[in-house]
């Protein structure tokens, strides 16, 4: 019995022993490459009632994809036995021996209460269904000496447990208790400790309700935290961290305080409440008991879960929801050492919370939300990391795609799988780029391999193309440059299986085209080893570049120009009456001239535009935020769309939006409602992007259609893109690999082990034709 | 722009295509001037072609960065500049007056940098050919007593001196051609830099070497030094002057400073030992009252330039590719 999904790591092996005892079964369980194995004897009765408890009561961690069964001979097996693993680098078992981390499980809550047990307020207890996992792992097997946990060792009680097939924490790694394990201090920001243990935790409990911000170092690396209902605590927080306006995660007890502060579908409740135990995106109620400077500007909030006990002690000591944020100062990697936290961190906070259990990979806390009812990983890392995706063809040899350029995570293809990292961020600063070689060391140790092939995107400034050129120089290996928009379908295509070809919508920002303009509103025909491009968007040009990125209003007026013939009614809108008029002349002198003002493709950049212009925001502070603002002020219940253009006299086509244009800006001029406006813009890309779709289908024949790129993580989008392809068109949306460039690595990997396996003829560019 | 621009593509038809052509020990080095040895004399020797739009500008025309080029091209090696060639490719139409005036600066300017022209070539093309003038100089100095400059010698502990305000040739052309007026004045800086470094070098001979930050700006000459050396370079954001109107036009235009030409300034890297002499030297010069130290040459992180930004995170400074390509998805 073959069972797949996530079952190692989570408890499989000493709960199928325990249940095969309970079944009177004979035989045996190991982990393998994509699963576990259980080769199980007994009388037929027996094994379907084993097979039926086995799905029953699976161990709270556990996901089961698929379980295959079949008859195998009789065997006179004298017992049920947990065989171990065995061998080292070339079994692949050990490669996936490590698992992602946990969020504690029940078990380990009922005794963080209980004032009977010894580990009754025990920061750091867990067992096989819970605790670290990849944050503490040195290097492979995923044994005790081989984690930071090796510096503890076991006292005689946990070394009972930890030896025990039948105990909860029988090889429970991390295993621990006050008398062996690690404590909580409380230091000053100059590092004198102020208390110990729960005394450290009571204090510092304290201190958040006081309004204090504190540096709580958790499973992946350090959280800002502070009191998330007061408005003081979290402005002194953005102001120390340079963090404008960019949504703050806060953390609450249960559902129930997250019900209170959100509205919660049944999918929102489950991925809150998943082990991955990410950050979740949702409609937050109004009014709110939260400081309104966490999530400025949009209708939503990130929530999560408590996932380690000492999150779960400390918003009890506090009594209050608590802003969880990266301990960074803005766009730096995320602290992850105590003395480090010190140093970078001491402007920041006024007490750290710190232990000494050291974190031996930094991983930051996952964000996902649920589109079309289910759920979409927008940053793929913590709780996730580093679960393999299964290859849709086996890498010949080891891959290491290096990804894009801004939320930047690597990944290695080896086998029959691919490994995504954890979320690195933007390779803009030192650190981040440091960050981002040793996670590429230290996976690529976990795996026990070093790339023969480099995968990278063309984009000829992302420092991630920088690296591998320069890898790939130094190991004397190939590297192969995948098109940004192809890696965005390709992942999605690996993602969800798809041997190709497929329609593959990429609409994001940017990123680079082979023929140097900025693609990212493309319908291509791709397969694993080359694309078509069939269909693109109208380019707009970017006045300033990235400039124009963080002021849409230059892309709203460059939409405008184009739309109005170079004579938009500009003085009639209220974005541009807030404008200083000679520095609106100069950017039309821009576009106009083509001054640093290169024309992009992308779909973002028209959310983006239309942002600006609906809700008259000038500036975006952060990625994306005017496009997501325009996407929450949209009426949920507004079906009208504005006209658009198909030209299709030319190869690719052309998505002309200056229709739409031309009616939204009447709409605005007739004083409607931004809601309504808003809403309209969205169905009129979801339908274009369908009609797109649908032209294609009649030339190319009905594929399966990939929606890919960040612009797909808006809900609205994604979700009347389904609505209008159904039920004609098998569409595919990102589920646990992020449609932005969070997950582009895997597409590089999948496209550069097919590129490389072609005839040489058909290579260069991996452009089919 | 393209491969024009000073930026990686540029780097990179030198290092590929020209250097394999022509590789002698001489080239080699790639700085800014050769150092050859002409019949038993050392002389300095360098060539550099100029084609500017628009001709005329606020604060000169292309005949002064046609000289100034030159003689600062030469300056950057320790040399001072003695002999210039000017050779003149002129495109039919071309107004006689507004020629005139091109070989006037180039006179004024030849005779405030203490050279002389002493020989040339003129060749005229046809209409829509050229871009009304392009002129090519070559310029030949001696040593200055004393110094050895290459970049070569950059080593880990240097300081990096810079002599002025960065950007202001660059911003001035660009809002000329693109008829893009902006708030601030702003004037071109070319200047001879012979002066300038002769004051540097007899208050401290020992400076390990010199670069004009022409195209490319700042971050060319440090990102090069960092790339050919294996060295890293740590730049102090804040220490690195910027004049006011330069700052809002690179807002503006989306530009960074760091990136945009400069026809007057020079970046020095000095051991410790001297640096505060040379930074002494170089303010009491007319051309380097805004002089700063603006950071330092390390062993770590190799090949990188980093930014230390106000908010204390280091930013990577990359050389520019050629145009702009926005990477933010
Ligand atoms: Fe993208
Ligand atoms: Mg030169
Ligand atoms: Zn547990
Ligand atoms: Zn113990």
């Amino acid at each position: 019995m073959a069972i797949r999904g996530t079952v190692q790591g989570v408890g499989m092996r000493p709960f199928v022993f325990r249940v095969a005892g309970a079944c009177r079964i004979r035989g045996r369980v190991r982990n393998d490459a994509r699963g576990v194995t259980i080769e199980a004897f007994g009388a037929p009765a027996d094994l379907d009632a084993f097979l039926a408890r086995l799905e029953a009561d699976k161990p709270p961690a556990a996901r089961f994809d698929a379980v295959e069964v079949a008859p195998i001979p009789a065997e006179p097996a004298p017992d049920f036995r947990i065989v171990e693993s065995e061998g080292t680098g070339a079994s692949a078992e050990l490669r996936v021996s490590i698992p992602a981390d946990l969020a504690t499980c029940p078990d380990c809550l009922r005794e963080l209460a209980d004032p009977a047990n010894k580990r009754h307020r025990y920061p750091f207890t867990n067992c096989t269904n819970c605790g670290p996992r990849f944050t503490i792992a040195r290097g492979v097997p995923y044994d005790r000496p081989l984690t930071t946990m090796a510096a503890f060792p076991l006292c005689p009680d946990c070394r009972r447990e930890y030896e025990t097939p039948t105990d909860r924490r029988f090889h429970a790694e991390p295993n621990a208790c006050p008398v062996c394990g690690p404590h909580l201090t409380l230091l000053a920001p100059g590092g004198a400790p102020l208390a110990d243990r729960d005394a450290a935790l009571r204090q510092a409990g304290r201190a958040l309700a006081d309004g204090k911000i504190l540096a709580v170092k958790g499973l992946g690396g350090f959280h800002l935290a502070c009191d998330a209902t007061s408005a003081e605590a979290v402005a002194t927080l953005r102001a120390r961290k340079h963090r404008e306006e960019k949504p703050l995660a806060v953390m609450v007890p249960d559902l129930d305080a997250a019900e209170a502060l959100a509205h919660l579908t049944d999918a929102d409740r489950e991925l809150l409440a998943s082990v991955e135990r990410p950050i979740v995106l949702a409609r937050r109620r109004e009014p709110s008991p939260l400081a309104a400077g966490i999530a400025p500007a949009t209708p939503l909030v990130g929530l999560l879960l408590p996932y380690a006990p000492l999150h779960h002690l400390l918003l009890a000591e506090a009594g209050r929801p608590l802003v969880m944020t990266s301990a960074n100062l803005s766009e730096e990697p995320i602290a992850y050492r105590n003395a480090e936290a010190l140093e970078r961190l001491g402007g920041i906070c006024d007490l750290f919370l710190v232990h000494d259990r050291e974190i031996e990979t930094r991983c930051d806390d996952s964000v996902a939300r649920v589109v079309a009812g289910r759920p979409l990983v927008m940053r793929r890392s913590r709780g996730y990391v580093p679960r393999a995706v299964p290859a849709p063809a086996r890498f010949e040899r080891p891959v290491l795609a290096c990804g894009a350029h801004l939320k930047n995570t690597f990944c290695i293809g080896l086998g029959d799988a691919a490994w995504l990292g954890p979320h690195i961020g933007d390779l803009e600063n030192l650190e981040t780029t440091e960050s981002f070689e040793s996670a590429v060391a230290r996976l690529e140790r976990f795996l026990e391999t070093r790339p023969a092939l480099l995968a990278h995107d063309l984009h000829p400034q992302y420092l991630s193309t920088a690296y591998a050129l320069r890898r790939a120089a130094e190991l004397g290996i190939p590297a192969v440059g995948v098109q940004h928009h192809h890696a965005h379908v390709a992942a999605g295509m690996a993602e969800h299986g798809l041997e190709g070809p497929v329609l593959g919508l990429a609409w994001d920002g940017t990123g680079f085209g082979p023929d140097g303009s900025s693609w990212g509103g493309e319908l291509l025909l791709a397969g694993y080893a080359g694309y078509e491009r069939l269909a693109t968007l109208r380019p707009l040009p970017l006045a300033g570049a990235d400039t124009a990125v963080r002021q849409p209003w230059r892309v709203a007026l460059a939409a405008l120009d184009d739309a109005f013939d170079g004579a938009p009614p500009l003085e009639a809108l209220p974005l541009f009456r807030g404008l200083p008029p000679a520095e609106v002349e100069l950017v039309r002198r821009m576009i106009r001239g083509g001054f640093n003002s290169p024309l992009a493709h992308g779909a973002g950049r028209w959310f983006d535009a239309a942002g600006a212009l609906v809700l008259g925001r000038a500036r975006a502070r952060h990625e994306g935020q005017v496009a997501m603002a325009l996407e929450g002020a949209a009426d949920p219940a507004e079906r009208g769309a504005y006209p658009f253009r198909i030209d299709d006299g030319r190869a690719p086509w052309e998505l002309d939006l200056r229709p739409a244009v031309r009616a939204l800006v009447e709409d605005l001029l007739a004083g409607a409602p931004a809601p309504a406006v808003a809403a309209r813009f969205h169905e009129t890309l979801a339908a274009a992007a369908a009609a797109l779709v649908r032209r294609a289908a009649r030339e190319r024949g009905g594929l399966p259609v990939v929606a890919s790129g960040g612009c797909f993580q808006n809900a609205r989008l994604a979700e009347r893109l389904l609505g209008n392809l159904a039920p004609d068109f098998r569409v595919y949306l990102h589920g646990h690999i992020p449609p932005g460039d969070g997950g582009i690595a895997l597409g590089q990997a999948v496209v550069a082990q097919a590129v490389s396996t072609q005839d040489p003829g058909q290579r260069p560019g991996g452009r089919r034709s | 722009m393209g491969h024009g621009s000073g930026g990686k593509l540029t780097a990179r038809l030198v290092e590929q295509l020209l250097l394999p052509a022509f590789r002698n020990p001489m080239l080699e080095p790639l700085d800014d001037q050769a150092w050859v040895d002409a019949g038993g004399a050392r002389l300095a020797f360098t060539t550099d072609s100029y084609v500017v739009t628009p001709l005329f500008f606020p604060g000169g025309d292309i005949g002064e960065p046609a000289v100034n080029g030159t003689v600062n091209d030469l300056a950057m090696g320790g040399a001072r500049p003695l002999f210039l060639s000017l050779a003149l490719i002129l495109e039919e139409g071309l107004a006689l007056s507004e020629l005139e005036r091109v070989i006037a600066s180039i006179r004024r300017a030849a005779e405030a940098a203490g050279v002389q022209v002493v020989t040339g070539d003129t060749k005229v093309v046809d209409r829509g050919k050229g871009d009304k003038v392009f002129v090519n100089t070559a310029g030949i100095g001696v040593a200055l007593p004393g110094a050895e400059l290459s970049s070569r010698r950059v080593a880990a502990g240097d300081a990096i001196l810079l002599s002025g305000a960065v950007g202001d040739h660059g911003v001035t052309i660009l809002s000329q051609r693109e008829g893009l007026a902006f708030g601030g004045e702003v004037r071109s800086d070319t200047a001879p830099l012979h002066g300038l470094v002769a004051a540097l070098l007899e208050a401290f001979p020992g400076v390990h070497a010199m670069r004009d930050p022409t195209r490319g700006g700042l971050a060319s000459a440090l990102c090069e030094i960092a790339g050919r050396r294996r060295l890293g370079v740590e730049v102090d954001e804040r220490a690195v002057p910027v004049h006011d109107g330069v700052r809002g036009a690179c807002e503006l235009l989306g530009l960074d400073p760091f990136v945009v030409a400069n026809e007057g300034k020079l970046v020095a890297f000095v051991p410790e030992a001297g640096a505060e002499r040379a930074l002494a030297a170089l303010r009491s010069h007319p051309l380097g009252r805004e002089a700063a130290r603006i950071g330092r040459v390390v062993a770590e992180h190799p090949g990188f330039v980093t930014l230390r930004t106000p908010i204390g995170g280091q930013r990577i400074l990359d050389l520019p590719y050629g145009e702009s390509l926005p990477r933010i998805c």
